[in-house]
């Protein structure tokens, strides 16, 4: 994996044969490629997570996803987990925040449903910036110790090649090597696209890793803008380029019912409603039909065509 | 204390003054994950480091022991340079960072975060903590979130204060099932950072690195060093000065009540929620104290 890893022409993009150019006609139409045991890449939620296409994948039951967190997540995992559409998950932590512990990745764990690749943090950004550069790995500090590294296969302790010093060099200078992460798919939810499909990520630079460090970037958006996003020197900085992107749906509320950047709140009632209901797996299955009902009902029209203005850029 | 306009502070406000406290003189404070408390005492770390109209210093503000040695030095302001800077992950107002997620650990790995805090499921005798689950990993038998940065930014923060509400035998354990951050590591290994105290609902611990053991600074009112003992699954030292844990004064609460629970419920509405209806209707103080800890962890 690591030698495939670290080769570039894995990143070429693929084709657009959509009607639309980059833009999807739904959600369903987005994620239809993202077949059965695809390595998924999602980010924390608070920089914005795409509710309405993770419905998409659990509607159309797609199975044995590697889900990967970057670097952890909440709902959107869980939900995935829930509906039986995770294999394996790489996380360093999933939890629902205040809600309390994610009810069906504790229960997949413990019935031995899911295999769990723990990691940390600083280690998962790392794998993501190792391919990102189209290297193999990426050495870090801290982690040395951990029971983490003890069951990760795919971390190595190595030697600091350029310790200088005469006694740490006598001793050695032992850090981290942690293999690159490729996902095949990066999905999230940002604020606007141009018609260009140009994405606004705005402050929440992780859909840049995202994107950098996957094969294909899936996005949904909650506007979409007339202007070009690269020609406007406020916004270009925190644009992640149509280069790219394999596909966009226009969704307005698409993250809901967690929260988006400056635009909507999460609905705290709902996710400890979530909380206490999916504890069981009758409870999984009535919260579930209530979200899928919930994001049937905001299906919006998608495309440029719409002459919508960004009000959230 | 004084006498009091207000009434005397909750249980939450102890921990969230003594928070304030262990951060004296420090730069930049970072909160992560689930971490309400912590998050609140930065803050009124930070209040209080800001408030440059009050001449009374910040240890009498807090109450801390150290109160009546700074009382007569006239401290009016500080100095732009030691304004406490607070990152809370998860908030947008209190949180300068511009370069993604990463760019906390980057800040860490350069020294430019001094504090943190960390929790755990488990926490033994030697500081090592536990946040992925009891049992034989990884078939473990009770599953917890995971060990977000904790295995990094335990090596490389110098001043990580350990915050576990729930004291009790299953929390505080002889050795951890599983090991996500180790509390020391071996002689000439790469280490700036790693424990300095144990903050829990029932008192607080220094941890002496050299030692490798906790000891018991202070214990919180009206709990017992006899509790403290009875519900620690291993053993401490005590420290010559030990304590009750001073409360926060009038001054330091109504910032708390005020300001502070305003600028956590961004990031913590639910936390903020149950914090003022608890002083407002002078609800059940022990009840206030187990929802917020039920939040905290499953």
């Amino acid at each position: 994996m690591a030698a495939s890893s670290a080769n570039q022409s894995a990143f070429s993009k693929p084709p657009v044969e959509r009607m639309g150019g980059l833009f999807c006609a739904s959600v369903d139409e987005l994620v239809a490629d993202v077949g059965d045991g695809s390595r998924l890449a999602i980010g924390k939620e608070e920089t914005g997570a795409s509710l309405a296409a993770t419905l998409a994948l659990i509607r159309r039951k797609v199975r044995g996803l590697h889900l990967i967190c970057l670097p952890v997540s909440g709902l959107q995992a869980d939900l995935l987990i829930g509906a039986g559409c995770v294999e394996t998950v790489e996380t360093s932590g999933l939890s629902l925040g205040e809600a309390g512990v994610a009810p069906c990745f504790s229960r997949a764990v413990r019935t031995r449903r899911i295999r769990v690749i723990d990691g940390t943090c600083p280690a998962i950004y790392a794998g993501f910036q190792a391919a990102q550069k189209g290297i193999p790995f990426m050495p870090l500090r801290g982690i040395l110790g951990s029971d983490l590294l003890r069951h990760r296969g795919s971390w190595k302790v190595i030697d600091n090649p350029f310790a200088s010093d005469h006694a740490q060099a006598a001793m050695g200078d032992p850090l981290v090597a942690v293999e690159a992460i490729v996902p095949d798919v990066a999905l999230f939810h940002a604020r606007s696209a141009d018609p260009d499909g140009n994405v606004f990520v705005g402050r929440d630079r992780d859909g840049l890793l995202l994107a950098h460090a996957s094969r294909r970037t899936l996005v949904t958006v909650e506007a979409v803008s007339d202007e070009n996003l690269l020609s406007d020197p406020l916004r270009a900085g925190a644009t992640l380029p149509e280069l790219y992107i394999s596909g966009i749906a226009r969704t307005p509320r698409g993250a809901a019912p967690l929260g988006f950047a400056e635009s909507y709140k999460a609905d705290t009632a709902f996710l400890n409603r979530y909380a206490r209901l999916a504890a069981s797996d009758d409870g999984f299955c009535e919260v579930l039909e209530e979200l899928l009902g919930m994001h049937r009902l905001h299906g919006a029209p998608i495309g440029p065509a719409m002459g919508s203005r960004s009000d959230v850029g | 204390m004084c006498t009091s306009t207000l009434d005397d502070p909750l249980p939450i406000e102890v921990l969230i003054s003594t928070v304030a406290a262990l951060l004296e003189g420090v730069h930049h404070v970072a909160v992560g994950a689930s971490s309400p408390i912590p998050g609140a005492g930065a803050l009124l770390a930070r209040a209080l480091s800001c408030n440059l109209a009050d001449t009374t210093p910040c240890a009498q503000r807090l109450g801390t022991p150290e109160a009546d040695l700074e009382a007569d030095s006239g401290v009016r302001s500080l100095p732009r340079s030691r304004r406490v800077r607070v990152s809370i992950l998860g908030s947008r107002r209190h949180h300068a960072m511009t370069n993604g997620g990463v760019e906390l650990f980057d800040l860490a790995a350069t020294g430019r975060i001094d504090a943190f805090f960390l929790g755990g499921g488990q926490i033994d005798a030697a500081a090592n903590i536990n946040l992925v689950g009891i049992g034989d990993y990884p078939s473990t038998l009770t599953r917890w979130p995971g060990s977000f940065g904790s295995a990094y930014l335990y090596h490389l923060v110098r001043r990580v204060i350990l915050f576990r509400l729930e004291h009790s035998r299953r929390v505080f354990v002889p050795r951890v099932d599983f090991v996500s951050a180790c509390g020391s590591s071996p002689e000439g290994e790469y280490r700036p950072g790693g424990p300095i105290a144990l903050l829990t609902g029932l008192c607080l611990f220094r941890f002496d690195r050299d030692r490798r053991r906790f000891v018991l600074q202070s214990v919180h009112p009206p709990h017992t060093l006899e509790e403290v003992r009875d519900q620690t699954g291993f053993d401490f030292d005590l420290a010559p000065g030990l304590a009750a844990t001073p409360l926060p004064g009038d001054q330091a609460l109504a910032l708390m009540r005020g300001a502070i629970r305003e600028e956590i419920a961004e990031t913590y509405p639910e936390f903020a929620r149950t914090w003022s209806q608890s002083f407002e209707t002078g609800g059940d103080r022990s009840e206030t104290v187990a929802k917020i800890g039920a939040a905290l962890q499953g």
